[in-house]
C-alpha cells in the first residue's frame, strides 16, 4: 500500500513538474509577474544581475503576438560559472552574460554560431558603467580610484575567475592608469594596490552586493544598474560614479541547437526594440538604443571620460593577456594576492 | 528430520544452504556490491583519479596553495573546538535528560534530533536571522569565526547526546551506590565510575561530530561569509574551485578532507576499542 | 549518586539554557519573522509558481530515492547480517562512507564523473543529460541517504536472529516467501525509521545540489535551493524565511514520526 501511494505520488508530481511552464517567483497573480504560460518553453541562462530586467521584459514580450505562446524559465548566477555550466551541458536556448568572453567560450565549444554578434548592436543588449558603492553618507569620502587604494579601505569585488562583474571592475581603473592599455605596467601597479585592499571573494556581482549589505567592506565595486536597484530597495547605501570609468557591455546570444530558434530570435529582437530597451532602462541598465537612452538622460549621467573595451584592444586581447588563468597578468596578480 | 519430510512426499528438498537462512545469496551480494560501487565508489574514484591528474606533484601543488592550506586549517580548528564543546555540552545534556525529571522533558528529548531533521540551509538562515546585520539581540556575527562555531554547534548537537544517552540509561547504579556508601563524593563517582563507562561511546560521538563538522557546507554558507584565509572552510573552497573551473584543485582538496575525516575516525575507533578492553578487562 | 537539589537544578539550567540559546531562540526567530505580517503574506510566498515547482521537485526526488534505497538497502542489510563472506568489514565501511563525505564533495564527484572530460561524460554527448538535471540530483541524493535504511535494519536482523527464517526454509518456503512473511514484519519498525530518516535527509539536501543542479526555477530547483536563491539572488529575505519555514514544518513532522517510531521500535 505504501508502495502504491508512493508511485501515484511520483506520477502526480512528475506530471505537475512537466506541466509547469514558466515558474516565476513573483507573488503577483498572473499578469505582470509570470514568465508566461505558453506551450513553447524558452530557457534562459543569464549572469547574476539582470533578473529585474527580465522580470519586466518577459511579461511585455508575452503580450506581443510573437511572444503570446511562450513560457520562460530562467537561471541566474556568476557569469563565468553559468558559462561553464552551459559548456558542460546545461541545456538552454538563450544566454545573457556579463561580458563577451563568456559567449566566446560557447562559440569555441560549438554551441553558439560565430555570427552571433553580426547585428547593428554587436550582440550587446544592455550596458552600464563601473561604479563605487559606499555606505550612506559616504563616511570615508571615497569618490575616485585613488581614494580606494588608500590603506585601511576595504574593497569588496567578486572573484574574476567566476564573475564577469569582477573583470569589469578591475579593468575600469586599469584603463585609466594604463592610459588605455598603452602603459601596462602602470595599470598593473594600480591593480596590485587595489588587490591589497581586497579580502573577500564573493563569486558573483550579486553575492558581492549581499556581502557588502551584511556589513563587510567600505566600498563595493559594481555595476551601476546593481547600485541603482539596491538603492531603490531602500538599502542604506549610495553610489558614486568616478569621473573616469569603463563602459560595461552585456552580450546576449541564441544557442545554435535551440529547439525554438524562431521564438528565441523574436525575444532577442524584442529586447533591442524601444519597448524592450525601455524595460532595461527602467531597472537601471543604460539602453544601447540611442533614442531610448536619450529618454533616460537624467538617470544616467555621462562620466567625464568613458573608456570602452575596444580602447583596450577588444576582449579577445584583454582576456588572453590579462585574465587567462595562470598566464594572464592580472590573473597572476590576483592569485598572488589572494592565494 | 529432513529425510522424514522428504519421504512424506510433496515437500521440496531443503536447499543446500551456503548462507544463513533469510540471506540473499551470492546474487544478492553481487547486487548490493554493484549498487554500492556505482553510487559511492565510482564517483569517489573519479575524484581520486582527477586529483592525481598532474601527478603527485600536481596534487601537492593544489593542496599547498596558501588559501587551500588556510581553508583546511580553519576547518580543522573550528571543528576541533566544536567537537570539544560538544563533548562537554552533549554529556551534560544527556545527563540531565537521563537523571533528571522535569515537565516537558519528553519534548526536550525529541527536540535534540531537530538538527538531524532540519535542512542545513534552513539552519544557516535561522542563525542569520538572529546573528545577522539586523540582529534583535545586537550580536552581529556574520563573517566571523564565532559564526562558524555557532553554526557547527547547531548541526552537531545530536551526535554526542545520542551516543551517550543509551549508555547512561543502562548504567549500573549499584557500583555508584556502593561507592557512595563508601564515602566517595559525587565528582569522584562521576570521574572514576561513570566516565570510564561512557568514554567509548563518547569518543565515537565526538568522532561523528567532528566528521560532520569538517564537511559541513549548508549551515555555514550564509553566515560564514566565506572570506578566504579567514572564514572560508574547506567545503566552500572546494565549491569555489569547481565554480572557477579548477577541477584538479577541487579534487585534491576533497581527497585531503576525506583523509582527515578517515584518520580521525580511525584514531578515535582505536581509542574507543582500547577503552572498551580496559573496561571489560 | 545523590545530587543536592541545588546541583540538580544548576545542571538542568545549564543544559536547558544551552539548548534554548542554540536551538530554540533561532527557530522562534524564524517563525516570528515569517508570520509577523500575517499568514497571507507567508502564503503568497509559498504559492508562487517557482515555490510550488520547488516543492514538487523535492517530493519527486524523494519519491524516486526512497524506493530505491528501500530495495537496495534491504538487500545490503540482508547480505551483511545473514551472509558470511570475506570483506564484510569493507562493505560495512562503504555503507558508512557517505556519513564522512562532505555534500560538496558528493556534488563535485558527480561533476567530475559525468561532466565533459569525465569517464561517463559521453552520456551527455549522446543526449542524455545527467548533471544539471534530475538524474544528477537523484544520484547525489541517493549517495547521501544510502546508509540510513541499511544501518537501521541491519541491527534488527542481527537481534532477531535467523531461527524463524531457518524454520521457514525447513518447511519449504522459498526465499522470497520467507522474506515477505517472516523477515519483513519483524523489521518493519526499523525499516520505517530508516525511511523517515531517508526522507528527511533527501528533502534537506543542499550542498551537493548547489554544485550539481542547474538551479533553474521550475526545472532543477529544489526547495532548499529556492531558499538560497531567494536570499542571495532575489534579495527576497522574507521569501527565503517563508520557504525555510515550510522546510522546518516538514522537519518537525519528521521529528514527530521519528519519536513515534522510536517508541514502537523499543516496544517491539
Amino acid at each position: 500500500m505504501l508502495r502504491r501511494s508512493v508511485v501515484s505520488l511520483a506520477l502526480l508530481a512528475a506530471t505537475a513538474v512537466a506541466a509547469c511552464g514558466g515558474a516565476s517567483d513573483s507573488t503577483e497573480s498572473s499578469g505582470a509577474g509570470t514568465l508566461g504560460e505558453g506551450a513553447t518553453k524558452l530557457s534562459l541562462v543569464a549572469y547574476a544581475v539582470p533578473k529585474p530586467a527580465f522580470d519586466r521584459a518577459i511579461p511585455l514580450f508575452t503580450r506581443t503576438p510573437e511572444g503570446s505562446d511562450v513560457a520562460f524559465s530562467a537561471s541566474y548566477g556568476p557569469s563565468g560559472d553559468q558559462s561553464r555550466k552551459v559548456e558542460s551541458g546545461l541545456k538552454t536556448d538563450i544566454v545573457n552574460f556579463s561580458l563577451e568572453p563568456d559567449v566566446t567560450k560557447l562559440v569555441d565549444a560549438g554551441l553558439v554560431e560565430e555570427s552571433w554578434k553580426d547585428d547593428e548592436n554587436n550582440g550587446i543588449v544592455s550596458s552600464s558603467v563601473v561604479t563605487l558603492v559606499v555606505r550612506k553618507g559616504n563616511p570615508k569620502n571615497l569618490r575616485d580610484w585613488d581614494d580606494i587604494i588608500e590603506p585601511g579601505v576595504e574593497i569588496v569585488t567578486p572573484n574574476p575567475f567566476s564573475s564577469g562583474s569582477a573583470k569589469w571592475n578591475i579593468l575600469a581603473p586599469y584603463a585609466l592608469e594604463s592610459d588605455g592599455g598603452s602603459d601596462q605596467q602602470a595599470g598593473l601597479d594600480y591593480v596590485t594596490k587595489l588587490l591589497a585592499n581586497v579580502r573577500s571573494q564573493p563569486k558573483s556581482g550579486r553575492e558581492a552586493t549581499e556581502l557588502f549589505l551584511q556589513g563587510t567592506g567600505d566600498v563595493l565595486l559594481s555595476y551601476e544598474n546593481e547600485a541603482l536597484l539596491t538603492e531603490s530597495k531602500g538599502e542604506e547605501i549610495e553610489h558614486v560614479n568616478p569621473p573616469t570609468t569603463l563602459k560595461i557591455e552585456n552580450p546576449l546570444a541564441v544557442l545554435e541547437g535551440s529547439e525554438h530558434r524562431e521564438e528565441a530570435e523574436a525575444f532577442k529582437r524584442f529586447l533591442y526594440s524601444p519597448e524592450g530597451q525601455r524595460a532595461w532602462g527602467e531597472v537601471g541598465f543604460r539602453p544601447v538604443d540611442q533614442t531610448v537612452a536619450d529618454e533616460f538622460a537624467d538617470k544616467f549621467p555621462a562620466p567625464e571620460k568613458l573608456w570602452t573595451i575596444e580602447d583596450l584592444g577588444g576582449w579577445d586581447k584583454v582576456n588572453a593577456e590579462l585574465f587567462e588563468p595562470e598566464t594572464g597578468e592580472i590573473a597572476k596578480l590576483y592569485d598572488e594576492a589572494t592565494n | 528430520m529432513g529425510t522424514a519430510l522428504v519421504q512424506a512426499g510433496g515437500v521440496r528438498r531443503r536447499p543446500r544452504r551456503r548462507t544463513a537462512a533469510g540471506g540473499v545469496g551470492p546474487l544478492g551480494l553481487g547486487v548490493a556490491t554493484l549498487w554500492l560501487s556505482l553510487i559511492v565508489l565510482l564517483p569517489l574514484a573519479a575524484v581520486l583519479v582527477r586529483s592525481l591528474e598532474g601527478g603527485p606533484a600536481g596534487f601537492w601543488e593544489a593542496i599547498s596553495a596558501p588559501s587551500a592550506v588556510a581553508a583546511l586549517r580553519i576547518t580543522v580548528l573550528v571543528s576541533v573546538i566544536v567537537a570539544v564543546v560538544n563533548a562537554f555540552a552533549g554529556t551534560l545534556i544527556a545527563w540531565v535528560l537521563v537523571r533528571d525529571e522535569f515537565p516537558g522533558k519528553r519534548v526536550v528529548n525529541a527536540l535534540i534530533d531537530l538538527p538531524f531533521a532540519l535542512p542545513t540551509i534552513v539552519a544557516s538562515i535561522v542563525l542569520l536571522s538572529l546573528y545577522g546585520p539586523r540582529s534583535p539581540i545586537g550580536l552581529e556575527l556574520v563573517a566571523t569565526k564565532p559564526a562558524l562555531v555557532v553554526a557547527l554547534l547547531f548541526v552537531t548537537l545530536p551526535f554526542v547526546v545520542r551516543s551517550v544517552q543509551p549508555v547512561l540509561m543502562e548504567a549500573d547504579r549499584e557500583a555508584e551506590q556502593a561507592a557512595a556508601s563508601l564515602g566517595a563524593g559525587n565528582w569522584t563517582i562521576f570521574r572514576l565510575i561513570i566516565l570510564p563507562a561512557l568514554l567509548t561511546t563518547l569518543l565515537s560521538g565526538v568522532g561523528l561530530a567532528f566528521a560532520r563538522a569538517i564537511g559541513e557546507f549548508g549551515s555555514v554558507v550564509l553566515i560564514g561569509g566565506g572570506i578566504p584565509r579567514d572564514t572560508e572552510v574547506a567545503s566552500q573552497y572546494i565549491a569555489k574551485q569547481i565554480e572557477i573551473d579548477r577541477p584538479v584543485n577541487a579534487a585534491a582538496v576533497s581527497i585531503t578532507l576525506l583523509l582527515i575525516a578517515f584518520a580521525v575516525l580511525f584514531v578515535l575507533r582505536l581509542l574507543a576499542q582500547r577503552n572498551l578492553r580496559h573496561e571489560q578487562g | 549518586m545523590r545530587q543536592t537539589a541545588a546541583a540538580r537544578l544548576s545542571l538542568r539550567t545549564l543544559a536547558l539554557g544551552y539548548l534554548v540559546c542554540l536551538l530554540v531562540v533561532p527557530l522562534m526567530m524564524i517563525f516570528f519573522r515569517t508570520f509577523e505580517d500575517g499568514f497571507a503574506a507567508f502564503w503568497d510566498q509559498v504559492a508562487t509558481p517557482a515555490s510550488i515547482a520547488a516543492i514538487y521537485l523535492s517530493l519527486v526526488i524523494v519519491a524516486i530515492v526512497v524506493p530505491l534505497n528501500v530495495v537496495f538497502g534491504l538487500v545490503t542489510a540482508l547480505a551483511l547480517a545473514r551472509g558470511r563472506f570475506p570483506g564484510r568489514g569493507v562493505v560495512q565501511a562503504i555503507v558508512d562512507l557517505p556519513f564522512a563525505v562532505s555534500p560538496v564533495i558528493v556534488g563535485a564527484s558527480l561533476i567530475l564523473l559525468w561532466g565533459a572530460g569525465g569517464w561517463l561524460g559521453g552520456v551527455a554527448e549522446a543526449g542524455f543529460q545527467v548533471i544539471f538535471s534530475l538524474p544528477g540530483m537523484v544520484l547525489a541524493t541517493i549517495f547521501v541517504t544510502l546508509p540510513f535504511v541499511v544501518r537501521e535494519v541491519e541491527p534488527v536482523l542481527h537481534e532477531i536472529g535467523d531461527e524463524q527464517e531457518q524454520a521457514a526454509a525447513t518447511l519449504g518456503a522459498s526465499r522470497l516467501q520467507t522474506f515477505f512473511r517472516i523477515t519483513l514484519p519483524s523489521i518493519r519498525w526499523g525499516l520505517a525509521y530508516g525511511v523517515v530518516l531517508t526522507v528527511a535527509r533527501a528533502l534537506g539536501e543542499f550542498g551537493a545540489l548547489i554544485v550539481v543542479a542547474g538551479g533553474v526555477p521550475g526545472e532543477s530547483q529544489t526547495l532548499t535551493l529556492l531558499v538560497h536563491s531567494r536570499f542571495i539572488d532575489d534579495q527576497n529575505t522574507f521569501g527565503a524565511y517563508a520557504a525555510a519555514t515550510v522546510l522546518m514544518g516538514m522537519a518537525l513532522v519528521t521529528l514527530l514520526l521519528m519519536t513515534v517510531l522510536n517508541r514502537k521500535r523499543e516496544a517491539a
